[in-house]
């Protein structure tokens, strides 16, 4: 289980080497995992800035430099790990994961759609499963020790990977504001199921929603996506 | 006068074939910055204050406490005191912070006093609305009273649909940013070329110094054509702030304010002889479309029954402001028609396609399009084979109907303008201020140019989404294919025949002795005879060809589009629906959907404009609507956890038929957008009813 933030004497919550770094051998979070994840370190963080003062901003880390138990609810530095880098980025306690891929780190990819946990537009990969960045706080993925893995981590810009070819090829994208959420949802669901058949796949990737109604091509796209994967065809 | 027509069937290189759409990879690849991903630098966000009422009167604005907050560099009034407010939801003040965060804090601390005023948020029937309710005028048609005295049948029933709204899953919103006096503004936009001159009024700038980009856009569905007063308000906040402002609006806002279809409820009377003919037809209807009366609705919907009675009643409400949504009005007017027509095949005890048939000609103008569409979906559903009477006998809680449902639409083609640029080292440009709004506009638009030019599809640079290129109306109501087809189809014939007529001379021919095919100019008849594309450009010494070519008129009966594009399509749908009468689950299992659309120019994106359409069909039958509480005057259900839309899983089996070929390829090329999302949503509610009716309620 991912542990709590560290305190704020540390300025950087994730100490590498620390104990975190055994939370990332038990890759990835599940649905459940996640529950917990918020149900017990988001909470906990919440519960240290719902004091008198923490609902007032600014002050931030001047509280942690006196000593202070608590992070926040100024912005706190972390690093998170995405796509294989090291990024440091200063964020307030509050901030979830897409808001800090996405207006700190510029990796548009994961789109904010219903910012709640229904829609799947935001789903990124992290430590090998599935998850909706906008119910994961930043600082919790950081102190996870988390391999995050963004759309723009799947290929090198200008190539394409394996299921946002499949994709293309099955016109399973209109706008395409849901596409990157689908794509990496269907990436971690072949990882962890390579051989799927036509039934299993018409209900898989049920935790993303498309408002023009590209099922039928997404249903194709996985399909061919988890030939392609097989193939090596990337 | 050059020659204009499409190519014949054996001569179409692209035209017609499955070509996947040319902003496939970088959307499904994450790179492309929609209006959402936009980060300009020092870019500001903004978010707004919401009224909580439904109605009400602004008496007072504070905003001293937002100003003072962290981050916060420009505050906007967008509604004065003293003005009122007609919805939950609308917007009064907006704030701009350094991120979204310190935003939102701030915009919690603006005060606003309101004086609350009643409020309807309910279609409630006519008698229970007050002076809410606005009855139009009666229409009649034919003789009613005597055609329902002679018929030897009558069924009566209530049918309607909620409002519904469009979620689009990129939200509305813009970010803006000034140079000076000049405002460029990312809109996720329906409306590049259009919605520049609404933030020029809104900012009292000519409408010259707006730039408005929208390369690729998230979904709009007939909600994004307008500058909207957050427009304004973004460009506002940047002016003040002296910094590019962000405002997207946050989903419950979206759910909230950022359409409403109309509702519809009727009662109805559908009269008939014994052998199927539909005679007479009354409806008492009424529905909410919020402050406004809209018109008469224009029942029933398709079938031209000979004698019919209307009287309609609009209940005015502050759910929110209507906003146009795919196929306006008619998805609604095709629920009620259809459902009443199968109450009337089930009580004369007629398979409903035999009786469709039976009166087919009805339909007017499609009526032979239609019988071979009914046939066509009948087939492919295995209606012979599966069609029951209402109530399924067969043993368990799984009862299954069929049901059918026939749809139209006008389409036709929007004014548009296209530039073509042929450069001296072979490139090809065409230029639309249009848009993509996963339509395939785009992909469409590349098809054409390079099958006039004879060259592939990678030759062709299309550059739309800027309304600096050449003006093209917004999408709405299927005109956009059509628009941009004849406007592109006329721009890259006059290009190459300008570039033919340089050509011509060194070859020893006249210019009409010219064609371009493969990547040649060449001899016709005489393929050895000519050059290569590169070459023939490569003559151009410095100078490009720039050629332009328009879709001057909306309706097809003008003469400069008759060749190329019409309007007026049909299309059939039927349905497989399974109700659990334990758990009242419904499930559909199949639906067919056969559809005509003239020529067609990429049969892929054509394919999925249908699939998609039926699956937003699906999404208002069983799981959409907009509720409201009539207590608060607001919504309860503005997020996607209680707005519901189907999942991958909820769509059962879809099969998609286009008719093509001859008899269709000839009416020119006819919008898409609209038709396919009528019928689906028309297909359930009495696929249940034919389900559950005797041997299933019980
Ligand atoms: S934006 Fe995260 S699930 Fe919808
Ligand atoms: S492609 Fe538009 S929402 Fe899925």
């Amino acid at each position: 289980m991912p542990k709590r933030p560290k305190s704020p004497e540390s300025d950087h919550p994730k100490v590498k080497g620390g104990p975190e770094e055994s939370g990332r051998k038990q890759a990835g979070l599940g649905r459940r995992d996640f529950v917990k994840l918020v149900g017990g370190t988001g909470v906990a963080v919440t519960a240290g800035v719902l004091t008198k003062e923490a609902l007032l901003p600014a002050e931030s880390n001047a509280q942690a430099a006196a000593g202070r138990r608590g992070i926040g609810p100024g912005p706190v530095n972390i690093t998170l790990r995405v796509n294989g880098e090291d990024k440091d980025v200063a964020v307030e306690p509050r901030v979830t994961l897409l808001d800090v891929l996405r207006d700190r780190l510029h990796l548009t990819g994961a789109k904010k759609v219903c910012d709640r946990g229904t829609c799947g537009a935001c789903t990124v990969i992290v430590s090998g499963k599935a998850i909706y960045s906008c119910t994961m706080l930043a600082i919790d993925a950081a102190n996870s020790s988390a391999d995050i893995l963004t759309i723009e981590g799947l290929a090198p810009e200008g190539q394409l990977h394996a299921v946002s070819a499949a994709f293309v090829d099955n016109d399973a994208q209109q706008c395409g504001f849901c596409t990157p959420g689908f794509v990496m949802a269907c990436k971690a669901y072949l990882d962890a199921q390579p051989n799927p058949t036509y039934e299993q796949v018409k209900a898989a990737l049920g935790g993303n929603l498309c408002r023009c109604g590209t099922y039928v091509g997404v249903r194709k796209a996985v399909l061919d996506a988890a030939m392609r994967m097989k193939g090596g065809r990337s | 006068m050059a020659d204009y027509r499409w190519p014949e069937a054996g001569k179409r290189s692209l035209i017609g074939k499955r070509i996947s759409r040319l902003d496939g990879p970088v959307k499904s690849s994450g790179r492309v910055k929609y209006t959402y991903d936009v980060d300009r630098p020092n870019m500001l966000y903004g978010k707004m204050v919401l009224s909580p009422y439904a109605q009400a009167t602004i008496k007072s604005i504070d905003t001293t406490a937002a100003e003072k907050m962290p981050g916060v560099k420009a505050v906007q009034v967008m509604r004065e005191p003293g003005t009122e407010i007609l919805w939950a939801g609308q917007e009064v003040v907006a704030v701009a912070a350094e991120t979204e965060e310190q935003a939102r804090d701030a915009a919690r601390r603006v005060v606003v006093n309101y004086e609350k005023l009643p409020h309807l948020v309910r279609d409630v029937e006519p008698a229970k609305a007050g002076d809410r309710a606005k009855p139009a005028a009666e229409q009649t048609e034919g003789d009613p009273d005597k055609a329902f005295q002679e018929a030897e049948v009558t069924v009566e029933g209530q049918y309607g649909c909620s409002v519904i709204t469009h979620c689009c899953l990129e939200a509305h919103g813009q970010a803006t940013e000034w140079e000076g006096d000049n405002l460029t503004v990312w809109a996720s936009t329906q409306n590049v070329s259009g919605i520049g001159g609404e933030f020029a009024t809104g900012l009292k700038i000519p409408a010259g110094n707006v730039r408005t980009l929208t390369p690729v856009m998230g979904g709009g569905f007939g909600s994004k054509f307008g500058a909207d007063t957050w427009g304004v308000a973004c460009a506002q906040l940047a002016k003040k702030a002296g910094r590019p402002v962000k405002m997207m609006l946050e989903r419950d806002h979206e759910l909230m304010v950022a359409g409403a279809r109309p509702s519809i409820h009727a009662k109805v009377r559908v009269g008939a002889q014994k052998d199927g003919t539909i005679t007479a037809w009354s409806s008492e209807s009424w529905g909410t479309g919020g402050m406004g009366t809209g018109g008469s609705p224009r029942l029933p919907y398709v079938f031209r029954i000979p004698n019919q009675r209307k009287r309609h009643t609009a209940v005015l409400t502050n759910i929110g402001p209507v906003r146009a949504w795919r196929a306006p009005n008619h998805p609604q007017l095709c629920l009620i028609t259809m459902a009443a027509l199968e109450d009337l095949a089930a009580k004369l005890g007629i398979d409903p396609v035999e009786m469709f048939l039976k009166n087919i000609g009805m339909t007017g103008e499609l009526s032979k399009v239609y019988a071979a569409e009914l046939q066509k979906a009948a087939e492919l559903i295995e209606w012979q084979k599966k069609w029951h009477p209402r109530g399924d006998k067969a043993p368990g809680v799984i009862k299954r109907g069929l049901g059918i449902s026939l749809h139209t639409w006008g389409g036709g083609g929007h004014p548009s303008n296209c530039a073509c640029a042929i450069h001296p080292d072979g490139s090809v440009e065409v230029s639309l201020g249009s848009q993509d709004l996963g339509t395939g506009t785009r992909t469409v638009i590349a098809i054409i140019a390079a099958e006039t030019l004879g060259l592939p599809l990678e030759a062709v640079k299309v550059n739309i989404g800027d309304s600096h290129y050449p003006q093209s109306g917004g999408s709405g109501g299927s005109t956009t294919v059509g628009g941009v087809s004849a406007s592109t189809r006329r721009a890259t014939t006059n290009a190459l025949n300008e570039l033919l007529a340089k050509m011509a001379p060194s070859l020893g021919v006249e210019n009409d002795q010219l064609e371009a095919v493969g990547g040649r100019i060449q001899v016709k008849g005489n393929p050895s005879k000519g050059m290569s594309w590169k070459q023939a450009c490569a003559k151009l010494g410095t100078t490009p060809i720039n050629a332009t070519g328009q879709t001057s008129i909306t309706t097809p009966t003008g003469p400069s589009a008759r060749d190329l594009i019409s309007s007026g399509v049909g299309g059939v749908q039927m349905a497989e629906v399974a109700v659990d009468i334990e758990t009242g689950v419904v499930k559909l299992e199949k639906l067919v959907a056969v559809q005509d659309c003239g020529l067609i120019i990429d049969l892929k994106t054509a394919e999925s404009q249908v699939y998609g359409g039926c699956i937003m069909g699906v999404c208002y039958a069983l799981y959409e609507e907009k509720i409201m509480d009539e207590q608060t005057g607001r919504c309860l259900n503005p997020d996607m956890e209680f707005y519901k839309l189907a999942g991958i899983a909820d769509i059962g089996e879809l099969v998609v038929h286009m008719m093509t070929g001859p008899g269709y390829d000839e009416r020119g090329v006819i919008g898409l957008g609209e038709p396919p999302v009528i019928s689906s949503g028309a297909l359930t509610p009495d696929k249940v009813l034919a389900a559950l009716e005797k041997g299933g309620a019980a």
